[in-house]
């Protein structure tokens, strides 16, 4: 095809679908030398610092990469509905579609050993740390081949090798646990940073504005990053806020209002926050974002929005559409190559459904293991403690 | 210097102590039994505990054999006189020499030495990052201590006053407790969490609360109450060493507790209750200020006649269970003092406790002496009656040994 003398002779053959993380396969384009220069889809705004250029360097390798983890993100996402409506998956379950751009921009500017943490929607930014498929179905359907073994579910997923803090439920509470993790690094005096990821509901806790103060106090390396997409729940953010510029709101922290739908803008700000809260202390960053799910599989999410706004976004801001647009008019792939994609993205999905359901649920004495851990002796069982086992050193 | 050994039995006699009716398959008896020591020329191993493995270094508390007074540390002749917050401070500026990790957050830690003087001249010593002295935000710093716990650190939170840690109870009930868990072991959070709590001299309510009732229930804790300097010291180091989230509860009445402690250095068992006073007829187990109540009705008793073996329970969560157990099947009468509420305290669980795993063992029903239901008034006459007196617990003791 056209395609050979296109990218500079790099292209591999497809080869047939590997049974490893589809990430490591770069069927298409692994140039990674050539610059493609991208603007951003709007400028960015600032509140008490300067904004970061609006052209963003990028190449091939990148592109696809998005693209391709894009896919799979979006695919795990659908897939973990249709799994929740076939009972599968049951408690609670928030969708991160749409909102993908956030966590690929993020991971393009960062490294593995500075740290996320985020709250209850976390699926997507797990798999972006290096969380397998496997890890997360099985977590989800509550199998013991998921990444916290089944005890965690939904809202708790976590990958301390990534430094991937999770995952967690009560809204707001990872604001403090975040900027203790940025109390650590500074402490070690290791050089990363932290970023701390909430929503535009958990941007009204008191306690956010606690851990702003005591972070701006002592300098410590934390990106608060909101990930605003306009509905606390079933509450608009204008009906929640008195002002919902929350780039605005650190008053003496300086933001960044970025568009959260473009990956681009979002690995530009994240690179531009990890250089200024090394050496000024921290900064929020405000992800303008949209999600396409209802604030979880419970509420059909229409109640309070109109299709069409939410159509209307799909249409205009999708962030794998722009990714696509863009690796179209560079030519780096056909529309036929991304759509194979896209398959192999559901196709890797489905083998990692039905490996997490081969797996078993996790058995009686599992309830009782890491309550404590060991080191102490103390075995409880049972809160009645009948079976109390205490060894004494 | 007479050394004291004591082998306490071996934790195979736990299971027959307790009535299980189902045997539990997955775990293997533990067979480790230990021996006490108390040696004043040995030097203590400071290896760190190894998981699972025994720990040899940790020298507890030996068995009074001789009924003293409060303090029941046999402590040797040689040793320095201190006061429990200069305890407390010791095992605290020894902890923080030994671990670079171990680092404390609170407020006026730091540059204010800490308002019970507990963190007294640490800050100069450590650094400013070390000793933190936070702004009022407890809900904040509590977070941000557990966050650090959970990135290798090892942080000691202090409440300025117990009752203050109920605006962290998120933080400390669904972080603290349940992270090691949702994780699925992952991370553990080897957070201490310390300060005065209980009834002061006409604090007023706020200040006077009696927070083990609430925190009781949090999987994934442990609490431990000091109530002599010898303890203070030990279960401060214990509580640092854990890696487990550990509760230490103080209070504000007994910092100025003056007992001599020996110069070596030694750990405590966060799990284990302390034998204050063998007896023969009634069982009195007790913790933290109640302690002293418990023992100046001791002396009443004993004039009248009455041999009570008091047990200072020291460990709120897990229950010492094969302590108290050992002690139910002599006396067969069991008494409990405590300062907390008589509505879901500490009190109300031990009995829950001992009446499942001991009931045959028991002539009478246990009592249970607590504090009333009430917001403790500024009145001192009305302060008073709010928690239990020596009188009562004479009174209470003559009723159960008739």
């Amino acid at each position: 095809m056209a395609l050979a003398h296109r990218s500079s002779g790099l292209l591999k053959p497809l080869s047939t679908a590997s049974s490893s993380s589809f990430l490591h396969r770069r069927p298409y384009s692994t140039d990674d030398t050539t610059t493609i220069t991208v603007e951003t889809s709007v400028p960015f705004t600032g509140h008490n610092c300067e904004t970061p250029s609006r052209s963003v360097d990028t190449n091939p390798k990148e592109l696809m990469t998005f693209f391709t983890d894009m896919a799979l993100m979006r695919r795990m996402e659908i897939a973990a509905d249709s799994l929740y409506k076939s009972k599968l998956i049951r408690g609670f379950c928030h969708l991160y579609d749409g909102q993908e751009a956030v966590s690929i921009g993020m991971e393009a500017a960062i490294t593995k050993k500075d740290c996320i943490i985020t709250a209850y929607r976390d699926h997507c930014l797990f798999l972006g740390r290096g969380g397998t498929l496997l890890e997360s179905f099985a977590e989800l359907m509550g199998r013991t081949a998921g990444c916290s073994n089944g005890k965690g579910g939904s809202m708790h997923f976590y990958k301390k090798e990534a430094c991937f803090f999770g995952g967690h439920g009560i809204v707001g509470a990872q604001v403090p646990l975040g900027c203790g993790l940025a109390f650590a690094q500074k402490y070690r005096k290791e050089g990363h940073v932290t970023f701390t990821m909430y929503g535009d509901g958990a941007a009204n806790q008191g306690q956010l504005f606690e851990a702003l103060n005591m972070a701006a106090l002592w300098d410590l390396p934390a990106i608060l990053v909101c990930e605003n997409n306009h509905y606390g729940m079933g509450t608009a953010e204008w009906r929640a806020a008195k002002s919902p510029a929350y780039y605005k709101r650190g008053d003496y922290v300086p933001g960044l209002k970025v568009d959260g739908m473009d990956a681009f803008a979002v690995k530009q700000a994240c690179k531009f926050a990890k250089e200024h809260v090394l050496k000024n202390g921290p900064i929020i960053l405000e992800m303008d974002t949209y999600r396409y799910h209802g604030h979880s599989m419970s509420d059909p999410g229409s109640t309070y929005r109109t299709r069409d706004e939410i159509s209307g976004v799909r249409q205009e801001r999708d962030p794998i559409e722009r990714i696509r647009k863009l690796i179209l008019a560079h030519d780096l792939a056909t529309e036929k190559e991304l759509k194979d994609i896209e398959k192999q993205a559901r196709k890797e999905v489905d083998e990692a459904i039905a490996k997490a359901k081969e797996s078993p649920m996790p058995d009686e004495p599992e309830l009782f293991t890491n309550v404590y851990r060991k080191g102490f002796g103390v075995e409880s069982f049972g809160a009645d403690r009948k079976e109390l086992r205490t060894t004494l050193p | 210097m007479a050394s004291i050994f004591q082998t306490i039995g071996a934790a195979t006699s736990l299971s027959s102590s307790i009535d299980t009716n189902t045997s539990r398959r997955s775990l293997s008896e533990r067979k480790a039994s230990f021996v006490v020591v108390r040696s004043d020329a040995a030097k203590i191993n400071t290896r760190l505990n190894r998981i699972g493995g025994r720990i040899d270094h940790l020298i507890t508390n030996a068995v009074a054999t001789k009924a003293d007074t409060s303090a029941a540390s046999t402590a040797s002749k040689p040793g320095h006189e201190v006061l429990l917050f200069e305890a407390l401070k010791e095992g605290l500026e020894e902890e923080m020499d030994r671990d670079a990790r171990v680092c404390v957050m609170g407020e006026d830690v730091g540059h204010y030495g800490g308002s019970y003087k507990v963190t007294k001249g640490l800050a100069p010593k450590f650094g400013d990052l070390r000793v933190l002295d936070t702004p009022i935000a407890e809900n904040a710093f509590t977070g941000m201590g557990i966050g650090a716990a959970m990135m290798g650190l090892r942080p000691i939170i202090e409440g300025m006053n117990m009752g203050f840690l109920l605006l962290a109870f998120n933080q400390i009930s669904n972080n603290c407790g349940m992270l090691h868990y949702t994780s699925g072991g992952q991370f553990k959070i080897p957070v201490v969490i310390r300060g005065p709590g209980g009834v002061g001299r006409q604090l007023g309510a706020e200040h006077s609360q009696r927070l083990e009732s609430y925190f009781q229930s949090i999987p994934g804790i442990q609490m431990v109450a000091c109530s002599t300097p010898y303890n203070a010291k030990g279960l401060m180091k214990a509580a640092i060493r854990s890696d487990n989230p550990v509760i230490l509860f103080e209070h504000v009445l007994l910092y100025n507790l003056k007992e001599t402690i020996p110069d070596e250095e030694y750990v405590l068992n966060l799990e284990e209750a302390e034998m204050v006073r063998p007896g023969q007829h009634v069982t009195i187990l007790t913790y933290s200020r109640m302690r002293y109540h418990v023992m100046q009705a001791a002396k009443t008793l004993v004039n009248k006649g009455y041999d009570p073996e008091v047990i200072d329970i020291r460990s709120l969560k897990p229950f010492d269970l094969h302590t108290i157990g050992n002690s139910v099947k002599k006396t067969h009468r069991v008494l409990i003092v405590e300062e907390c509420m008589r509505t879901g305290g500490i009190g109300a669980s031990l009995t829950a406790a001992i009446n499942e795993n001991f009931q045959d063992y028991l002539d009478a029903p246990i009592v249970c002496l607590s504090s009333q239901d009430v917001p403790t008034p500024y009145a001192g006459t009305l302060e008073e009656w709010t928690v239990v007196q020596p009188p009562q617990i004479v009174a209470a003791v003559e009723q159960l040994c008739q």
